[in-house]
This record gives structure tokens, C-alpha cells and sequence, in this order.
């Protein structure tokens, strides 16, 4: 059985990294070209990769089943990306991102690697200046920062309202030109169906061609994954449509470990659901909290008469609103952590304060906002008796050169006028902290496999602070693991071309084929869409933003039953071996209605709150921190490995026991 | 509000060899708050439902970022608000009882592989060509302050880095030019001192692949900025053009 070392290096933590790369097993340049290496996913945490690692010399053959690398849900990361670069000379350093980056997850992560996270984070930025990545920068030319929840400086940098998108076409622009010199094999529109072991080493993987059906085998000497995470179990997320957990549930089944996979964030600032038909959420980025307050009417008489269209919220005088993220958490006000902002929203509709016809939605007001940056450039345009609206219209032009692009994207599917009256808003599943489980050298339990990005589950803990995911994406891609990795492959400088051909490759390609053509021979009655939606609503309502033992055992027990059903009754029209996009959901919706019931089971053991994991049981009683999460670092101060054993039911549970020697445990107050 | 029925003529073809043709549907009892995508989820499910194929798409994110929706709806790539793509448009364009026309971004260089999905990756081609600034992840480049750009150009360089590939441009061009999506990216490097250096070799080898796959030339109707969701300005023609020439004559 495989054990649970995590390869943490010696040495105090702020020399762990330092350490480590000056003694890590380096592969010799004419040897990198006889090494190839596989990279799935092509976001920021695997086109970082490829590239890097093409650059170094090995042969990279990645795969994405977009139709172009350029298009991985990255590239929808909007607010921006932290590093510790102390630019605002706020009292910034690597230490304070370590430790904001630890708090913020809870202490649920693991201090190593966040420590090394946030001293490569520096890095992250120079490289993408000098890839052309456009920055927001200030009049004197250099580069502005905005400030993102939980943290008390500035040090988020952005692109407007796409960060994502500049930061994953810098890392496509890197791959580009390796592509371009034949470092990196690119297979588009192609999907990882299956891992090959062979010698109880990743030695290849199983994918499928998506244009033509077509199974092929790919051979390399180590296979990394960058496949995101898993957020589209709920059905409904701000997940792209095609996010899926296939490669990594594959991996799982194949002998990695899945960590903590209970660990779910849900946004606190998404634009509320309209109907049964809808297919996605969409986020509004928080770095809309640095300007936009959060409120719900104060009484309820205004919430009928909000519902009832009889009143609009700019009626309702301050005196009764209710700011209750202002009210609950004074030092960090609109700017608390996600999952405390979230849990709020939901606390306070759960207590029928919720402004739209669902009850499931509050305000998020840029009224003061635009009032407030309206007088200071009244003051530096001199206009010193400035009326009421020309105050609003100056107010107006500032907040659209800072959110304009996010306050059309609201207009667009709202069809309401954010400048004019506040958003209104509600939590939605939007990333998930858990993930393959990884050493030090982000390898999985499986020799030779690597899991970055979200699809890993080692910096976040149970709650990822934002504009962090870019960071560690990139952070994984363009700096860890390409050292990293090296100290495996020097092995393997001996090895020579893996063969396709071998009886390993031969049983997956068929275990593939079967189920795939199982799938289309099924013949059942109900649409993959019909299960996905089933499988969503149980995983939203027992599994959500609040979790009791009761509900997840339901839930395991639901979700049994709906993949037993799924597999005698689903219907995938068309054939297997042609572009057929009703199977590649089919096959990947049949892995979500496994992951679904050991994320239930996970959830269920943890009988702790932390971060996005609210266990109804572990809460605060009295005191100034009523209703809080209560978190039980007696019991639960570790890492849950899942390992397979043939179905989610019978998962084997191990712990990786998370120790905390640089900072302190504490309860996490943002009060 | 009242939910709409509509009729559909949706463009069919089932591999890049098939003629196609286009096929009439109807949907019914559509919400005025639906995307134009799940509307044609709509039409899936029920086409399934009846044991019909259901009409190939590409979408992704629909928060329209990634690029992969694509349609052209009523003549028009991605329909007919300005400045969204496919996926952000929402069903409040269009009223009960319309007929709408919905067929693929067509171009000699976007061969049709199936129904609405056509094959982009010449645009990735022209990519490899020089869509880059050669540096390497070393983790030892200087400073990133160390480069200060003025903010003009740093904005005018983000406004063409906006681009998200999706074709519009080319759909929409009566030549199946390239040029928009060309010239934005050649801009967006051209504007900045670290991309100045490689600017006069990116913009001859970018343009000479943008041939070589087959896009036609730009005759100044302007019909592709107005069609673009990203508001990508023609101005980035003329700048690829002005780079193109200085690197000719080197």
C-alpha cells in the first residue's frame, strides 16, 4: 500500500525551497531530448508547463479538449492574480502572503508549499511582464495593484477585468513558440480517458480524439496533470460546460489518493439563477467588494415590497439597510473571506431577506462608490460647487474605467443597469480546493504523475483566498514543477521510448472502448443533461454551503441510487468513433456521479467546520463569535487521502497530519 | 413576459465531406431570460428526447471569454447585439414567433467539420508563427517595474490583447480576412518595448502564414470591428499594416 510521505525538505521553511532547488537531481540537456513528457489540461497551471518544460528541452505532447489551448477555463479568471511584490509599500512580504494564504485556508493547507507559493509568486510577475502580458499600470508607467478579500494590503495585480485571460494567452504565447520549434506536440479537441501504469509507473495515457472518435495510446515518461477542478458535480457553477474530473477520477481509480475532495468554494458574488434551463452561473469578480457594499433590506415589510416590484432598493432609506457584512465583520467589512461573505449571504436569505423573487439574492451597491470618487475628481478637477449629478457623473466614469467590462456583462444577462441600481447577487460553486493528492514534488501517489493547478489540493487548504488561483497555477506550471520533476526523470535518462504496445496499454485502451460503446449501445430513456441536473440538485442541497450528517448521508445514499439508474437508463445518441458531444458529457457526468458520493462521504467524516466546509454541527455557541465556524484542530488537523478500492463506498481513508511550526493555529477572526 | 415559440433553420452537416443543408425546427415556450445557448439546449434535449441527432455546437465558458462559441444567427456573427458573443446573448433579442437563421462561421480557412462546428486552427497556426515574445521562464528576468510603460500604450495594448479568437472577423469579412485578428495581436506587441524587438520579424511571418492558410485580403469595409464581441478596433490593421512594411523594407 502506498504510504503518505510528503517530501517536505529540512530546514526552516523560509529555506526549504532555496535548499531543495540547490540539491535537487538535475537531467543533463542532451538527455532532456530523449525524455518525453505528457501534459493534460492547457490553463495556466499546465500551459505554464508544457511550455516551460519544452523550453528546458523535453518533448511535451499536451492535450486539450478545447479547440485551441487558448480557450481553458483560465481564461475566465477575471479579478487578478497576488504576489508579494510590496509595490504600495503597504507592509507586504513573502511572509505576510504565506500567512494571509495559510489563514485564509483554514489551516487546512500545508505550510510548505504555500511558504514556497508565495516566495516564487514575484516571479510570476516578471515573467508575464516580459511575455507582454498587459498589466493595469498608473500614469508613471508602472504596475497598479487593487486589494482582494481577506487581506489587509494591496497586492493583487490585474488586466482589467481579465487577468485570466491575459495571464493563459502569455502561457498560450509561450507554448506557441515551442510548437513552432517542435518541443511541444499539440493535440487539440482530445480528452484523457484513461491512465497507463506500467512498472508501477504513470507511463502513458489513453485519449480520445474528439473529432473523429478515434482511441489513441500516448507513451511518455512522466504524465502531469493540469485539468482544473471539479465544480460542475453541482451542475450548475461557473465552471466552463466542458470542466469536467474525468482525467483525475481516472487517476484516482488508477491508485492516486484524493484529497480533501469535500473542500468546495462557493463565490459569494455570482448573478443569481433565473430558471430551470439555466446552464452555467456567472461570476462578477470580486474585486467588485473593493468598491460595491452588501446589503438587504433591514425590515421585512421592504422585502415584500421589493419582491412584489411595489418599491426599488434605492428607496429604501440607509437607515433600513442592512450592511451585514459592515454590521458582522468590522475590520474586514466587504472584503472578508469568501466563504465568511458567502455563508453571510446565505444566513441572511435563509432568514427571508433575500431581494428577488427566489429569496436567493442580495444587493451589491455602488451608490457610495460612485458618490465617493465623484468628489474626490470633483476636487481635482477644481470643481469646487459641483452639483449632485455632475458629482454621479464623474463618480461614474471612474467606477466604468475600473469595472466597466464586469458591469456589461451584468447588463447583458440581468438586463438591469448596475450604474443605476445595485446588482444583485448570491453564492455559487466556483472552485474546489481539494484534488489529486501531491508530495512536495506535486506527485501524486502514482510514480511519475503529477497533478498542478486546481487539480492538486495542497495550497488552499479549505478556502482559496482570491486572485490566488492564478497564482498558484502559474506559480506550479512555470516554477515548481519544472524543477521538481527533473529529480524523477534523472532516473529515467536510461529508459528510452516507452512502447504503445505493451499488454498495459492494450487492457486500458479496451476498458475505454467498452464503456464508451457501452454507453452508446445503452439505449436508455433519460438525456445525460436529465442526471447531470439530478445529480446537482442533491450535491447543492446536502453538500452546499451548509452540511449536516444527516444530509450527507442522504446524499451518499441518493447519489448511489442515481448512478445505478444512470447506467441502465441513460440515453448517448450518435456513435462512439464520431464527433458526439452527448458522450464525452455522458462519460464524464458518469465519473461526477462517482466523485459525488466521496466528496458526501468526505464531508461526512470531517465532522468539523473550516472554510468552505460548514459542518452544522461545529458551530460557534455565544459569545462575540456566535454562529462562526468552529473549527477542531484536535481531531481534524490533516489531510483526508482517499484511496480507491473498487467503488466510492469503500474508499480507504488516510491522513496526512498537517503540522504547523511558523504559524500559530488560531481561531480565523475577521471581525 | 410571455415565452416565445420560435422556428429554427439551423445549417446540418455531418462531417467535413457532407453537402448540408438546412433544417427546420421549432421551439417552443422559450423565456425571454434564456441564452441564446440554452435555447439550443433546449432544442437538444428535445431532439434526443425524439431520438433525433442533436445539432453540433461549440461552446465552453459562456461568459464570453474563451472564444469557442461561434453561430452566425440572422447574418450575422453572433447575432445581432453588438459586442456579445453567442453565449451572452439572451433570448429578449428576439420575440414570439420568429424565424431565425442559424449557420456556421463560414470560411475557406474554417472548414466545417459538423452542424455549427468549424475547424479554427489555422488561427493557432498563425499563432506559432510569431504570436510571442521569445523569452524563457527562467525566474531571474528583471523586475517587472523595472519596464515602465506609458499607460496609453499599455491600455491600447490590453484593448488588442482582448481578442479572443473566435472568428467573428472572418466569418463576418465578404473576404475572409484574417487581418483583425492578426493585426490585434501584432499590436498588442508592437506597443510595448518588449515586444518591439522581435516586431519587424512577427509581423512578416505572422502575415506570411495568415496568406498561407488561405484568409483573404483586407479591402477597408470595416465590417469586421462592427461584428466583433470585443470591440477590437480596425486601427490594429493599419498598425500591423505600418509594422508589415517597416519589416519589409529592412
Amino acid at each position: 500500500m502506498a504510504t503518505l510521505d510528503s517530501k517536505i525538505p529540512a530546514g526552516p521553511i523560509k529555506d526549504k525551497w532555496t535548499s531543495y532547488k540547490d540539491h535537487v537531481n538535475l537531467v543533463n540537456p542532451a538527455n532532456k531530448r530523449n525524455i518525453d513528457i505528457i501534459v493534460v489540461g492547457t490553463g495556466l497551471a499546465g500551459g505554464s508547463a508544457a511550455a516551460t518544460l519544452a523550453e528546458q528541452g523535453y518533448n511535451v505532447k499536451a492535450f486539450c479538449y478545447q479547440d485551441s489551448p487558448r480557450r481553458a477555463h483560465s481564461i475566465a479568471a477575471q479579478g487578478g492574480i497576488n504576489a508579494a511584490k510590496n509595490y504600495q509599500g503597504d507592509g507586504d512580504s513573502v511572509y505576510r502572503l504565506f500567512y494571509d494564504t495559510v489563514k485564509g485556508g483554514d489551516y487546512r493547507s500545508r505550510e510548505a508549499n504555500v511558504h514556497r507559493l508565495a516566495e516564487v509568486s514575484g516571479n510570476i510577475i516578471d515573467q508575464c511582464v516580459a511575455q507582454g502580458v498587459p498589466f493595469a499600470r498608473d500614469y508613471g508607467g508602472l504596475l497598479d495593484n487593487r486589494s482582494f478579500g481577506g487581506v489587509l494590503v494591496s497586492r493583487t495585480f490585474y488586466a482589467k477585468g481579465q487577468t485570466g485571460q491575459q495571464l493563459l494567452l502569455g502561457a498560450y504565447s509561450a507554448m506557441n513558440r515551442q510548437i513552432a520549434r517542435g518541443k511541444i506536440q499539440m493535440y487539440n479537441r482530445h480528452e484523457m480517458l484513461d491512465l497507463v501504469i506500467v512498472d508501477g509507473k504513470a507511463r502513458g495515457i489513453i485519449a480520445r480524439n474528439l473529432v473523429t472518435g478515434e482511441i489513441e495510446r500516448h507513451s511518455a515518461h512522466a504524465v502531469v496533470l493540469g485539468t482544473g477542478g471539479y465544480g460542475n458535480v453541482f451542475f450548475l457553477s461557473t465552471n466552463a460546460m466542458g470542466s469536467n474530473v474525468t482525467a483525475a477520477w481516472k487517476t484516482h481509480k488508477r491508485g492516486a489518493f484524493f484529497a480533501n475532495p469535500c473542500y468546495t468554494q462557493i463565490h459569494p458574488t455570482c448573478i443569481p439563477r433565473s430558471g430551470d434551463y439555466q446552464s452555467k452561473l456567472t461570476l462578477m469578480s470580486e474585486s467588485l467588494r473593493n468598491d460595491g457594499r452588501i446589503w438587504v433590506p433591514a425590515r421585512k415589510e421592504d422585502v415584500e415590497a421589493i419582491r412584489n416590484g411595489k418599491i426599488k432598493p434605492t428607496q429604501i432609506a440607509e437607515e433600513n439597510r442592512d450592511y451585514y457584512l459592515e454590521r458582522r465583520y468590522p475590520a474586514f467589512g466587504n472584503l472578508v473571506p469568501r466563504d465568511v461573505a458567502s455563508r453571510a449571504a446565505k444566513e441572511r436569505c435563509d432568514a427571508g431577506y433575500g431581494v428577488n423573487a427566489t429569496g436567493e439574492a442580495v444587493y451589491l451597491d455602488f451608490a457610495s462608490a460612485i458618490n465617493r470618487y465623484g468628489k474626490e475628481q470633483a476636487t481635482i478637477k477644481g470643481e469646487t460647487d459641483a452639483s449632485e449629478a455632475r458629482i454621479k457623473e464623474l463618480g461614474k466614469a471612474v467606477v466604468e474605467a475600473k469595472y466597466g467590462n464586469l458591469f456589461d456583462m451584468y447588463k447583458q444577462i440581468a438586463d438591469d443597469n448596475p450604474y443605476e441600481t445595485p446588482m444583485m447577487i448570491y453564492p455559487a460553486v466556483h472552485y474546489t480546493m481539494g484534488g489529486i493528492w501531491v508530495d512536495y514534488n506535486l506527485m501524486t501517489t502514482i510514480p511519475g504523475c503529477y497533478a498542478i493547478g486546481e487539480a492538486n489540493f495542497s495550497d488552499h487548504g479549505a478556502n482559496r483566498l482570491g486572485a490566488s488561483a492564478l497564482m498558484q497555477g502559474l506559480a506550479d506550471g512555470y516554477f515548481v514543477l519544472p524543477y521538481t520533476i527533473g529529480d524523477y526523470l534523472s532516473n529515467d535518462i536510461r529508459t528510452g521510448k516507452i512502447s504503445t504496445e505493451t499488454a498495459e496499454f492494450v487492457a486500458a485502451e479496451k476498458e475505454v472502448r467498452d464503456r464508451l460503446e457501452g454507453l452508446v449501445n445503452n439505449k436508455g430513456t433519460h438525456s445525460v443533461d436529465y442526471y447531470h441536473k439530478q445529480l446537482g440538485s442533491i450535491m447543492w442541497n446536502k453538500c452546499g454551503m451548509s452540511r449536516n450528517a444527516e444530509g450527507l448521508k442522504e446524499a451518499i445514499a441518493e447519489i448511489a441510487e442515481l448512478r445505478e439508474d444512470f447506467w441502465k437508463n441513460v440515453s448517448v445518441p450518435g456513435s462512439a468513433y464520431d464527433l458526439n458531444p452527448e458522450l464525452e458529457k455522458a462519460g464524464r457526468v458518469a465519473d461526477f456521479l462517482e466523485l459525488g458520493e466521496l466528496f458526501a462521504k468526505d464531508a461526512l467524516d470531517r465532522n468539523e467546520s473550516c472554510g468552505g466546509h460548514f459542518r452544522e454541527e461545529s458551530a460557534e455557541v455565544g459569545g462575540p463569535q456566535d454562529g462562526e465556524a468552529k473549527r477542531d484542530d484536535v481531531n481534524f488537523a490533516y489531510v483526508s487521502a482517499w484511496e480507491y478500492k473498487g467503488k466510492p463506498s469503500d474508499a480507504v481513508l488516510h491522513k496526512e497530519q498537517l503540522e504547523f511550526k511558523d504559524i500559530e493555529l488560531k481561531q480565523r477572526s475577521y471581525k | 413576459m410571455s415565452n416565445m415559440n420560435l422556428t429554427l433553420k439551423i445549417w446540418r452537416q455531418n462531417g467535413p465531406q457532407d453537402k448540408g443543408k438546412m433544417v427546420d425546427y421549432k421551439v417552443s415556450n422559450i423565456s425571454e431570460h434564456m441564452s441564446f445557448l440554452e435555447m439550443m439546449d433546449v432544442l437538444n434535449e428535445q431532439l434526443i428526447n425524439s431520438g433525433d441527432s442533436p445539432v453540433a455546437f461549440d461552446h465552453d465558458c459562456r461568459e464570453g471569454i474563451c472564444g469557442m462559441c461561434s453561430m452566425f444567427i440572422n447574418g450575422e456573427a453572433h447575432g445581432p447585439v453588438k459586442g456579445t458573443t453567442t453565449c451572452q446573448l439572451h433570448m429578449r433579442s428576439f420575440k414570439d414567433g420568429d424565424t431565425i437563421y442559424i449557420e456556421p462561421f463560414r470560411a475557406n480557412a474554417f472548414p466545417v467539420i459538423k452542424d455549427l462546428v468549424v475547424d479554427r486552427s489555422s488561427f493557432d497556426r498563425i499563432q506559432h508563427a510569431g504570436g510571442y515574445i521569445s523569452v524563457n521562464t527562467s525566474g531571474n528576468t528583471q523586475d517587472a517595474n523595472a519596464i515602465p510603460i506609458p499607460k496609453q500604450d499599455a491600455d491600447l495594448a490590453m484593448d488588442a490583447a482582448a481578442c479572443i479568437g473566435c472568428g467573428a472577423c472572418v466569418a463576418t469579412c465578404k473576404n475572409s480576412s484574417a487581418m483583425l485578428f492578426v493585426g490585434a495581436k501584432i499590436s498588442q506587441f508592437a506597443l510595448l518595448p518588449q515586444g518591439k524587438i522581435e516586431a519587424d520579424r512577427r509581423a512578416q511571418n505572422m502575415v506570411a502564414q495568415m496568406d498561407a492558410e488561405g484568409f483573404g485580403n483586407c479591402t477597408n469595409t470595416g465590417a469586421c470591428e462592427v461584428e466583433c464581441p470585443k470591440g477590437i478596433s480596425l486601427s490594429n490593421i493599419a498598425r500591423m499594416n505600418w509594422e508589415y512594411l517597416a519589416g519589409a523594407i529592412k
